[in-house]
């Protein structure tokens, strides 16, 4: 009797355990085929996002007579640099170069000094008047820009500095870069200073250093790569800025690159594909560069904490 | 007061609670230094911000009650006319129709926005390591694109006469698009701005809502899907309440950046095309302010789209203070 129940019972289990194995094979093919389906879903997303940046690339590389066919070729099957030839030769290419790196160095810098300076007294030191400090910042980047063209144009006009002028020109569009990037910095700087332990700190200043030997021998290269993500940051910025360089830089030679590319074709029916787009990539190039480089730290300055707050 | 030869420092100095017992020696000159030293680290900020934005927002104040035209530029002065702007503008078709138009149009594109690349960040989690670092990067070069250099491409693969988008729905037999032209129309002209703005809007949203999603407990969602609920059910009663305060900030930046966007629709529309009937707030401000050289009636338009901004952005400001607080 005993050995019949357990006989029939050690079948049941050996039953069992291979319909598990067989379900569990089961799951895994079909989370095998669902995983498929997805990688195909997402290559398909990544093919659609990208195509645009892919067609800029693809055209700047083509003969006009790849460009102008109306069955488009996908990949150039004799690439050639024209386009890029003709680009950087037209007029104001090299004076749109020279002004938007001006620009772009000069507003890194001294936002960079400035912006640095503030953000440790925001997080190091306890201040009446800190939290209106920190909403003022706050409000400022969410201040809609194309509101302000007015009367930053008329009291800048009312200096000068809306005149032909390069030097005066540059100044208004450097000015006017800084006031927008300035709040961005000093927030995305105080957030990398709060990482740094104050413990650190207090115990180079036991060591026998000063406060301003603990903060340059200590916090300084501990807050370094908080500085060049977000001086990456301010170049991206200024680089691709085009409402201001547009309304303050009112004379050709003073334009910069993204102004420089918005007149290029004008409003007349038969563009320069190759050229525009060639000009395009020339435009961006810098851009994507930098940006690869710290996409990573910026990524979530913007909503830093949101999760834990 | 000794302490008040030290400049700056004294109204720091008074805080300090003057009569602690235990103090032997009334404040050291380099306390008060330590005392105003955040002040003068925040000061270098302040004068820039105060003369390149004070100074301009105060006048934008100023120049709306006035009549400021290209002749009061060259004079420096304009003449004060009390609340004739607004009233001109409050009683212009124009300017409630381009608000209207403005509002659905931010509806349109942060609900675009916000849902794709919910969606996309969902998906992110789902494929195989090598798609996702693709998808990522392609994302980053996506996001990596100046604006002025999205606006030209879209502007080359949506040209009626040989663009890609043209040939491509009609290889796909969507229709007939043989030389079709998408700025025919006010809605197909703001749909390619749409198409525009949503695709550059995606990455951010894509890789916030992703890095948010690693931080929903695998516990959590396992638990919910032994229990029977679909990915729906998930998402709505345990990812969505996890993420919520991610959602609520992405989406009223969104708003504020779709509000008050500008050069897509200028640029893309292109500056010879843009008028009353197409309009969205930004544009609108830019033409009838600063192109038509009308300052006052344009400061008034300003004014009233920042007074709105600012009224959208409350809710982020405290989010963001009430953040800083807790850190």
């Amino acid at each position: 009797m005993t050995t019949a129940t357990e006989t029939t019972s050690a079948a049941a289990t050996a039953a069992a355990q291979n319909g598990r194995r067989a379900a569990l094979v089961r799951r895994e093919r079909r989370r095998r085929i669902s995983r498929a389906a997805w990688n195909l879903v997402g290559l398909a997303v990544f093919a659609v996002m990208v195509f645009p940046v892919f067609w800029m690339a693809s055209t700047a590389l083509k003969p006009d007579s790849e460009i102008n066919s109306f069955t488009p070729t996908w990949f150039s099957t004799s690439p050639t640099l024209d386009h890029f030839r003709d680009a950087i030769n037209r007029p104001y290419f090299w004076d749109a170069v020279k002004n938007s790196l001006i620009i772009v160095g000069v507003t890194v810098v001294l936002s960079i000094v400035l912006a640095f300076l503030a953000a440790v007294a925001l997080a190091k030191y306890r201040f009446t008047g800190r939290s209106l400090f920190v909403v003022a910042m706050i409000g400022i980047l969410m201040l809609p820009q194309v509101g302000l063209v007015i009367p930053l144009y008329v009291v800048l006009a009312k200096y000068h500095l809306t005149s032909d002028d390069p030097k005066r020109a540059l100044t208004a569009v450097i000015i006017t870069y800084m006031t927008f990037l300035l709040p961005f910095a000093v927030w995305t700087l105080r957030g990398f200073l709060l990482g740094i332990p104050k413990e650190l700190e207090e115990a180079a200043m036991v060591d026998g250093s000063s406060r301003l030997g603990a903060f340059v021998r200590i916090l300084l290269p501990l807050v370094a790569p908080g500085l060049v993500a977000t001086s990456v940051f301010v170049v991206i910025t200024a680089w691709n800025e085009y409402i201001f360089a547009n309304v303050l830089l009112t004379n050709q030679s003073n334009h910069t690159l993204t102004v420089w590319l918005s007149y290029f074709t004008g409003s007349s029916r038969n563009t320069d594909w190759g050229g525009l787009m060639a000009a395009s990539t020339l435009t961006a190039i810098p851009v994507v560069i930098f940006f690869l480089l710290v996409q990573r730290r910026i990524a979530f300055g913007l909503t830093a904490g949101a999760v834990k707050g | 007061m000794p302490s008040s030869q030290v400049p700056d420092g004294t109204e720091v100095v008074v805080e300090v609670t003057p009569s602690w017992p235990r103090r032997r020696s009334p404040l050291t000159r380099g306390r008060a230094l330590q005392g105003a030293l955040p002040y003068l680290l925040i000061l270098p900020v302040l004068v820039v911000i105060g003369a390149v934005l004070g100074y301009p927002l105060y006048k934008l104040v100023t120049l709306s009650f006035q009549r400021y035209g290209l002749f009061e530029l060259i004079q420096r002065q304009g003449e004060w006319i009390g609340l004739d702007n607004f009233s001109s503008v409050l009683h212009d078709g124009v300017f409630w129709h381009t608000l209207e138009r403005t509002i659905v149009f931010t509806i349109v594109n942060v609900g675009l926005t916000m849902v794709l690349g919910t969606l996309i960040a969902l998906l992110l989690v789902r494929v195989s390591t090598w798609v996702r670092v693709l998808l990522t990067s392609g994302l980053v070069l996506v996001w990596s694109m100046p604006v002025v250099v999205a606006v030209q491409i879209w502007f080359w693969m949506s040209n009626f006469q040989n663009g890609i988008l043209n040939h491509v729905l009609t290889q796909l037999h969507v229709g007939d698009f043989f030389q079709h032209d998408w700025y025919a129309t006010t809605f197909s002209k703001l749909a390619m701005v749409t198409l525009l703005i949503v695709w550059g809007a995606i990455p951010f949203v894509t890789i916030t809502v992703y890095a948010g999603l690693a931080q929903v407990p695998r516990e959590l969602v396992d638990a919910a899907e032994i229990d029977g609920a679909g990915p729906l059910r998930v998402f709505r009663d345990v990812t969505f309440p996890i993420l919520k305060p991610i959602f609520l900030i992405l989406t009223s930046l969104s708003i504020i950046w779709d509000f008050g966007v500008f050069a897509q629709p200028y640029l893309l529309i292109s500056p010879s095309n843009v008028d009353a009937s197409n309009y969205l707030m930004g544009v609108y401000v830019y033409i009838e302010g600063y192109a038509q050289t009308n300052f006052g009636r344009g400061a008034a338009i300003s004014l009233l789209m920042v007074v709105m901004v600012a009224a959208m952005s409350v809710f982020y400001v405290r989010r963001m203070v009430r953040m800083k607080d807790v850190q």
